[in-house]
């Protein structure tokens, strides 16, 4: 197999590492105080809130992509504030393609956190906060390098599973170069085309980068496993 | 030495990423983003490599889907600068919207033809659809493909559209179609001439063309959409496919020109 992609096909290479890094930065962000926030709270509404997060795992992507381009859209309430301030609408940009990967990634970041974040204890907490320590300090200096792993395995799957989206991709961000035409539907495309090569280049590409990917979630594993955490 | 290393080297290899993602620069040149019907797909390859010739400063960008699709995408704002439709009602629904920035210009009549991979279709009609060992039939989808709405047509015209109808599988649009038969997952399918006479799918079967009078008229139209009002590479693009060097690479796919309005 040679490595004879197409501008084409680098372009959406390109556009698929940068949907995938900008939604795992995003999601670090977003997802370590709603986390925290669920391993924590006592609150009733709790179980409704997880129930919400973990949606994503089984809807059907074009339902989340059906909505998105109904709210983003022009005629959608999103996309109609974003004319107002003078903006554009978000249906078939980059941007739109951001919020959905955001929303159907979610699960893939909060659950593993939420785990790290509840096997930290209470204990530990306690005593930070007796030793004087702020709940930041703690949060940082504690529970963070504590929950290294889970930050690893919630990355991970948060970036593969980007790379690996479709459905949604194609309702929201329909398949229009450099801006949404990412991997996976490049490889939609090159088949419609019959174009058997560049879609088994690509195909076996991704194949390829998924096993590793997880190969090396697995061998860190193992190995904070080894060292005791 | 050890447990910091892999951490480092992923985090290290994260940022890489991120500045090759971000700090890269993207394409200085705007493309010019062509929306065209899937019947398109071959002869606008060609007819793109021979305006390159002679533009090739313009960067053109194509994208392949079903017309009715392109329409409704084009209604919510998409940034397509011109669009060719496998049935002009949809570029004039767009120019009612007040959406398009030129006239919509008819450029070629489409006509469909049974075509397989698995059998002899040059040497079948319509009504041989019907007989038992043809299990599978690929049509476009009628309800947002053109030329599933023509084969439909035609079926009901030839009177066996009750008949037939369990056998068929729907394309997403009329490439999709071709590939459905191309694969040999559908014994056959009704598709456009134009991509049943491409050097691509000629050498994997023959085809045998369905008289024009069993549908209406495929009236291909495109327009320069408001998104490509104020780019004079959409002027340029669109002179050329009016062209006589245009047409003549239509009619090499078998497309039939519209008389003159």
């Amino acid at each position: 197999m040679s490595l004879s992609l197409s501008a084409g096909d680098w372009t959406a290479l390109w556009l698929t590492l940068r949907l995938a890094v900008t939604t795992t930065l995003i999601l670090l962000l977003l997802g370590t105080p709603l986390a925290w926030w669920l391993s924590h709270t006592r609150s009733r509404s709790k179980l409704v809130i997880e129930s919400i997060v973990s949606l994503p795992l089984i809807l059907p992507p074009t339902v989340l992509g059906y909505y998105l381009l109904v709210i983003l859209g022009p005629s959608g309430w999103i996309g109609r504030l974003m004319q107002a301030l003078g903006g554009q609408h978000l249906a078939f940009t980059f941007t739109g393609l951001v919020i959905g990967s955001v929303l159907y990634s979610l699960p893939f970041m909060v659950q593993p956190l939420q785990d790290g974040f509840s096997t930290v204890g209470r204990r530990r907490l306690e005593v930070a906060a007796t030793l004087g320590a702020s709940p930041l300090d703690t949060f940082f200096h504690v529970v963070m390098p504590l929950s290294r792993h889970s930050y690893l395995t919630a990355s991970t799957l948060t970036f593969a599973h980007t790379v690996g989206e479709f459905g949604i991709i194609l309702m929201v961000g329909g398949n229009i170069p450099g801006k949404t035409r990412v991997l996976s539907v490049a490889i939609y495309d090159h088949a419609e085309a019959m174009d058997y090569v560049s879609a088994g280049t690509l195909s076996a590409g991704l194949l390829v980068f998924s096993f590793m990917l997880l190969l090396a979630v697995r061998i860190v594993s193992q190995h904070f496993e080894s060292q005791g955490r | 030495m050890k447990r910091p290393g892999l951490i480092h080297l992923l985090t290290r290899g994260f940022l890489g990423l991120f500045v090759y993602v971000y700090l890269l620069p993207v394409q200085a040149a705007q493309p010019l983003v062509v929306a065209a019907a899937s019947d398109l797909r071959y002869a606008m390859n060609r007819l793109v490599s021979q305006y390159r010739i002679l533009h090739p400063q313009d960067i053109l960008h194509m994208v392949y889907g079903s017309s009715g699709k392109f329409r409704a995408q084009i209604a919510n704002g998409a940034p397509f600068d011109l669009f060719f439709s496998a049935d002009i009602s949809y570029p004039e629904m767009l120019q009612k919207q007040g959406l398009t920035a030129s006239k919509v210009y008819p450029y070629a009549l489409g006509r469909i033809a049974l075509w397989s991979a698995t059998r002899a279709a040059d040497r079948l009609k319509l009504r041989d659809l019907v007989a038992e060992d043809i299990k599978k039939i690929a049509i476009a989808n009628p309800l947002h493909a053109p030329y599933g709405q023509r084969a439909k047509e035609a079926l009901q015209q030839v009177g066996i559209w009750e008949k037939v109808k369990p056998k068929l599988v729907y394309g997403e649009n009329i490439s999709h179609t071709a590939q459905l038969v191309a694969s040999g997952a559908a014994d056959i399918g009704i598709i456009a001439l134009s991509l049943a006479v491409s050097p691509e799918l000629r050498q994997l079967g023959g085809y045998s063309l369905i008289p024009e009078r069993l549908h209406k008229p495929l009236l291909q139209g495109f327009v320069i959409t408001r998104h490509g009002g104020n780019r004079p590479e959409a002027k340029r693009f669109a002179a050329f496919i009016r062209s006589a060097a245009g047409h003549k690479t239509l009619a090499s796919y078998g497309f039939s020109l519209p008389a003159v309005k």
